[in-house]
Order: structure tokens, then C-alpha cells, then sequence
């Protein structure tokens, strides 16, 4: 780039981070295959963002894990997308469900779509299995796969299933670098009209530099038995560990 | 009380004042979620009639969101200032938006500004245009400062956001630098933690305090966490230069956030005492956002922009350093799409100034809302002849650790050239000490060699 931060050097800043950073100007503007490379990745994402999730693919790469399938009150990928209230809602026919699967556990996973089926698809099964090793001695109900979900959706589910904490692994908001990345969402004693103040987040769960599913799971491990512990979840259960995240990626090329 | 108004051989009725403010704000998602939108365009405009000959005072003696049961409306009533109020004391809503253009000038905008609640803010901005948002919000001027003073005329302030996934020091460090390098910062550098980890949160603090030191950089630090972890790193001695919060409208929506009135005075107090300022003792910094008091179900039925200004107010009892509405982060339910994100973020823009708030935006949308760049360079730029007092910059417009999309380093280069701005003096002058500016306030080609801060860089890393 220049005598005085030459290539190599910038090279070695680019590799800390997959943040768009050196990437030239010419005037003030982008350069032309800047702009173009951004064009591309906003439309990848708004892809992601209308895909759908296939539940029974990913029920067969939960197995032999039981599974039930749910459904918000969102009827298709555009209601979903401006109606989030119904997002947070079973439909009439997974209350059923669930009322008669019923039961007591210690854990329930409920894996979401939300707004990256993508994401979901590529790497929940895995996230769940990664979880559950760090969860010896707990009680694990069924893993719920959930249609049209918001993490609020977790509420309900994890009430009828009787569960004492509900773990919602969510797809988050598709990014420009990033539109497979997952969350998790940790709630003690899941039942409805519980706020956002009272869960637990781990996000930028991906392969692109987040965190790993190994990772994620050992947080969620030290959360969940201090919830367990505590009684309660959310911003009163600090995550008071020693930072554990590093970032392993090479970034954009 | 019901409201009616005859227009076009049509009579309209309006339940309560809510109902009327509800219906005279421009269309956007979020209120038609809420079930408070007009059911017709013809509708919004007998709203607007109704809204237009209300007395100012209205707001004064009904509360919208009831005194008894909400904090947020106590301290709006409890802390107006009737002196502030009396110039404008006899107007109706139609009539201060004729004084918001016509009579008032710098010196009356600023005295008023204690006078008016938020609700009168959010009604009289329902009468205006975009061009009226923008022209009276130009006449205002709002100066804060900590180590840079933000919000002077001819001044545009940045914040630099060097977020990374994983909270990689190094890469947050990186981003820091290209920022710095296009002249971006003098804000606040400003990270959104990837966790809500104390020790990670601090471990950030120090880094970014290192950083600053080492290069006599004459702006603040901020790692955007939970006022809360931000009383335990400053009880365990980091050097926290500003505290963050997202803030809302209602007690209900900030107990969804984890916060109350009392935190917020705690925190505040805890950040004065360390007395880091050099040039200011503002050491608040608050997010926030149309939709978030519906998003906790805590809006009261109130539409979602008076919901936002009355956000305003809680800012506004802890003499901020910067505030800015995150406008459309918050996604397509309650801001569809690009037309909807930029009229928010000229109201709120409009709504923070004429309370007397050095308002800034965060110029953004997310992949699932209608919105693309050519939005976003329409609000940045009315933003700017707006008179905005800072906005936020990512490498690239592109946010890797919140997933969406704000303005680039490159967009504050073009704000800057095109309106003839200049970042806050003090930066502006450690820029060109460094070397990173020409003599003439214009960025260097870094190629050219003649920065000393680039040079020492360099030495540095390699």
C-alpha cells in the first residue's frame, strides 16, 4: 500500500479481523470493487433472511435425540418478518403438541429459525450436541424444533415441557460477512411475559471468527448451573469468567 | 376526552390524545403492530387538524403515561422549567411549529429547551415536513465535551465503532487504527462488547485507554456495556471514560433494559467522581431507538416517535456527552423500509435538539428491512445540513459483530468534504499533528510518508 505501512503490514492487521478495514479509497469514495463486493454480500444475506428451514432434515441430524416440532402463530417468512408478536405465539396446534408431550426436566433446547434458517440448518445440531456434553447430570427433555420463531418463543415451550431452564438456539440477523451466525438465549423458568432482562445471551456463534460451538457451550455450561444455582437468569447472573474468546479467522481475502 | 374534527364531509373522532397523536404520525410499521396507526391517510390529516390547535399546556396537564405509576413521566413533570416554558406558554402545537420557523432563533431555541417536554416535542414534529425537521434543528446548537468538544457550528463529529465478534483486542485495535487514519473518532471510540463479560469488558477498557494514551489522542473511550458491569469495572478501578445505557421511554421499558432512574444517578455520579474529562464533565453516553417501549410491551398505547422522545428525557437528567438514536437497527416491524428509517431519524434528530441534547444517529438499517445504501446516503446527508452534532462509522459500513449496516469511514470523508465540515477541534488538530491531515484539513494519501503517527505505526507493529 505504501512505503510506510506497506502491504504485508496491513496484511497482518487484516488477519486480527474480519472487519472491512484497509480498503483503499480513490477520492474520497470506495474503490469500484469495494462497492460491488458489499452489493454481493447484501444480497446474500437478504437470501438468507427469506430461506426456510427444513425441520426434518435437521431432525435426522438431531437422531437419536427425541424431537418435536412446533410452529409460531406467523404464517409465512412475511407475516413473520413484521409481525414479531406472533413470532412469540405457538399456534393452536403446537399448544397441543406440547400439552401432550407435557414432562419435568432440568434443560429444554429449543432450536429457532429466526431470521437465519441458514445458519440454523449449518450448525444447530451440532451446537446442541456440544451443549448437552457440558450439561452431565442435568435431565435433557426433547429438542424442539421451532418454525417462524422468536426467541420469546422458548417461553411457552419451556413451560409446558415443564422445564426448568429453556436454552433457544436462534438464528441471528444475517450480517454482510457473517449470515450463518447463531445465538443462544439461556431463560430460568421459562413461561411467558418473562423480559429480555431476565436471559441470557451468547451471540456470534459461527465458523467465520466467532465463537465455537465448544466455546458457546462452555459458557452456556457456567450459566446454566449458576442459574440453576441462583434461581434466576438474565442482567442479575453476570458472566464473571475470565475471557475466554479468541478470534482464529484469516478474515475476507 | 374525545376529539373530532370535520374534514371533507367526514367527521373524525379521536378517542383520547393518545389516539390523536397516534394518528397524526407519519406511517411506519411499528404502530401499525401496536394496532395505533390511522386507518386512512385522510384520517391522518384530521388528526393533524386536531393536533394543530391543542394549547402546548395540554401536555402539562394530562399525562400521557400516568404520573402515579411511571418515573419517567414524574421526572419529565417534576423537572420542567415553567420559565423555560413561558415564552412559548400561549402556543398551540400549530403555532410553535410556526415559531419553531419563523421567530426563533439559536439564543430562543436554547432557552426553551428546559420548557419543553417531549411529548410537545414529538406533537409539533408530526406537523412538520422533513424540511421543517431539518431547518429549525439547524438552528440549534448543543455543546458538550469530555476530551473533545462536540457539537460546535462547522463541526461534524464521528464515532468510530471498531466492533469484532469475538472481542479480539487486536482486531478491535485494528479497526481502531483504520478509523483513526480516515480521520474518524473524535466522538468516542466507542465498542459494542460481544459479551456481557465484566473482565472481558475491561480488558477492552484498558486496551483502548492504552491506545489513546500512547498516541495522545484527544478524544474519550467507551465500551458500550451494561451500566451495571460498568459500576463494577469502575469500583475495581478501570479507566472508564464514559458510561453507556440504552435508554427508552417508559419505567416498563427501561426495567425490560435492567435499568431504572436510580442506576442511571449511581452510575452517573461513580463516572463524575473519576473526573477523567479534560475539557468537559459530560460523561454520559445514550443509545436509543424508535420501537424499543413497544419491542418490552411497555408503550403505554402510545405511538412509537413520542414514545422515543419521552427517551429524551431520561437522557437529558444526565447532561450527556452524546446521545444518538440507533434508527434503523431495530428492524422492519417497526420501521419498514428506507422512506420510514429516514423520516425516524429526522424526527429523532430533530426531537433530541429541540430538547437540548447533543443529538447524533447511527445511520443504519439491517438485512431483513427494505433499506439499502442509497438510503442511507439520503438520511446521512439531510442529516448532515441538519446540523447533527456526530455519526457513527464502521470499516466499510459493515458492523461483524452486530450484523448490520451503519455509515463507513469513507461516508464521514464525503460529509465532510461536500458540507465543508470539520471534525471537533481538538481532534482536528492531533490529526494534523500526526500527520494523517494536510495542512489543509484534507486527508493524506498514506503513501506519501510525511505522518509521524503512521511512521511510529509502523515501528510498532512490525
Amino acid at each position: 500500500m505504501s512505503e510506510v505501512v506497506p502491504g504485508e503490514l496491513w496484511e497482518k492487521l487484516r488477519r486480527t479481523t474480519p472487519a472491512r478495514i484497509a480498503l483503499g479509497r480513490v477520492g474520497y469514495a470506495l474503490p469500484l470493487g469495494e462497492v460491488l463486493d458489499f452489493q454481493f454480500a447484501h444480497a446474500r444475506a437478504r437470501d438468507a433472511v427469506h430461506a426456510q428451514l427444513d425441520g426434518a432434515k435437521l431432525a435426522a441430524e438431531l437422531a437419536p435425540l427425541p424431537v418435536l416440532h412446533v410452529e409460531s402463530d406467523a404464517p409465512d417468512r412475511a407475516t413473520y418478518l413484521r409481525r414479531p408478536d406472533l413470532g412469540r405465539r405457538l399456534s393452536h396446534q403446537s399448544v397441543t403438541v406440547l400439552a401432550e408431550a407435557g414432562g419435568h426436566c432440568d434443560v429444554v433446547f429449543v432450536i429457532g429459525d429466526g431470521l437465519s434458517a441458514t445458519g440454523v440448518q449449518a450448525g444447530a445440531a451440532q451446537l446442541v450436541r456440544a451443549c448437552a456434553a457440558e450439561l452431565g447430570g442435568l435431565t435433557i427433555g426433547p429438542v424442539v424444533i421451532a418454525r417462524a420463531a422468536r426467541v420469546a418463543l422458548g417461553d411457552p415451550i419451556g413451560e409446558a415441557l415443564g422445564a426448568r431452564v429453556c436454552v433457544m438456539i436462534i438464528g441471528e440477523r444475517p450480517g454482510l460477512s457473517v449470515h450463518d451466525s447463531l445465538g443462544i438465549y439461556m431463560t430460568y423458568a421459562p413461561r411467558p411475559c418473562r423480559s429480555d432482562a431476565e436471559r441470557n445471551c451468547i451471540s456470534n456463534i459461527h465458523g467465520a471468527g466467532g465463537l465455537s460451538p465448544q466455546e458457546a457451550a462452555r459458557t452456556l455450561g457456567w450459566l446454566l448451573r449458576e442459574a440453576l444455582r441462583r434461581a434466576l437468569s438474565g442482567v442479575a447472573l453476570k458472566d464473571d469468567q475470565t475471557p475466554t474468546l479468541t478470534f482464529k479467522g484469516q478474515g475476507p481475502a | 376526552m374525545p376529539f373530532t374534527c370535520d374534514l371533507g364531509g367526514e367527521r373524525h373522532v379521536f378517542a383520547d390524545l393518545k389516539a390523536v397523536l397516534a394518528g397524526a404520525s407519519p406511517a411506519r410499521s411499528g404502530d401499525e403492530l401496536a394496532g395505533l396507526a390511522t386507518s386512512s391517510a385522510t384520517r391522518r390529516v384530521a388528526a393533524r387538524w386536531v393536533l394543530a390547535d391543542l394549547p402546548l399546556t395540554t401536555f402539562l396537564n394530562e399525562a400521557l403515561v400516568p404520573y402515579e405509576s411511571d418515573e419517567v413521566t414524574r421526572l419529565i413533570l417534576d423537572s420542567h422549567d415553567a420559565a423555560a416554558f413561558a415564552p412559548i406558554a400561549h402556543l398551540t402545537v400549530g403555532g410553535f411549529r410556526d415559531w419553531l420557523l419563523s421567530e426563533a432563533d439559536q439564543a430562543a431555541l436554547a432557552a426553551i429547551a428546559r420548557g419543553v417536554t417531549p411529548e410537545m416535542a414529538a406533537a409539533v414534529s408530526k406537523l412538520m415536513r422533513n424540511q421543517d425537521l431539518i431547518a429549525v434543528a439547524q438552528k440549534i446548537r448543543v455543546v458538550t465535551a469530555f476530551r473533545s468538544t462536540i457539537g460546535l457550528p462547522g463541526r461534524l463529529s464521528t464515532r468510530l465503532q471498531p466492533n469484532h465478534p469475538a472481542d479480539d483486542p487486536r482486531g478491535i485495535a485494528a479497526a481502531v487504527l483504520d478509523g483513526l487514519l480516515h480521520g474518524v473518532g473524535d466522538a468516542v471510540i466507542g465498542v459494542n462488547p460481544a459479551t456481557d463479560s465484566v473482565p472481558a469488558a475491561t480488558t477492552l477498557i484498558r486496551m483502548l485507554d492504552e491506545l489513546r494514551g500512547a498516541y495522545a489522542i484527544p478524544t474519550q473511550t467507551c465500551v458500550l456495556t451494561h451500566v451495571t458491569n460498568a459500576l463494577t469495572i469502575m469500583e475495581r478501578g478501570a479507566p472508564v471514560d464514559l458510561v453507556f445505557q440504552s435508554v427508552a421511554g417508559s419505567e416498563g421499558a427501561n426495567a425490560g433494559f435492567g435499568i431504572d432512574l436510580a442506576v442511571l444517578r449511581e452510575a452517573h455520579a461513580a463516572a463524575l467522581e473519576l473526573g477523567r474529562g479534560t475539557v468537559g464533565r459530560n460523561v454520559m453516553y445514550f443509545e436509543t431507538g424508535q420501537g424499543s417501549a413497544l419491542s418490552a410491551n411497555a408503550h403505554h398505547g402510545i405511538d412509537q416517535q413520542t414514545m422515543e422522545a419521552r427517551a429524551y428525557a431520561v437522557a437529558r437528567a444526565f447532561d450527556p456527552l452524546l446521545v444518538n438514536t440507533v434508527v434503523g437497527f431495530i428492524g422492519p416491524e417497526y420501521l419498514y423500509d428506507g422512506k420510514q428509517i429516514i423520516r425516524a431519524g429526522l424526527e429523532d434528530h430533530f426531537c433530541g435538539k429541540l430538547l437540548g441534547l447533543p443529538m447524533g444517529c447511527d445511520v443504519c438499517y439491517t438485512n431483513h428491512a427494505e433499506a439499502d445504501q442509497d438510503d442511507m446516503d439520503s438520511l446521512m446527508t439531510l442529516l448532515t445540513v441538519a446540523g447533527c452534532s456526530f455519526l457513527i462509522c464502521v470499516p466499510g459500513s459493515d458492523d461483524v459483530m452486530l450484523s448490520y449496516q451503519s455509515l463507513s469511514n469513507h461516508d464521514a470523508l464525503y460529509l465532510r468534504s461536500v458540507m465543508g465540515l470539520r471534525p471537533a477541534p481538538e481532534f482536528e488538530a492531533w490529526l494534523a499533528e500526526a500527520g494523517i491531515t494536510a495542512p489543509d484539513g484534507s486527508l493524506r494519501a498514506l503513501a506519501d510518508g510525511a505522518s509521524p503517527f503512521v511512521r511510529q505505526l509502523a515501528e510498532n507493529l512490525s
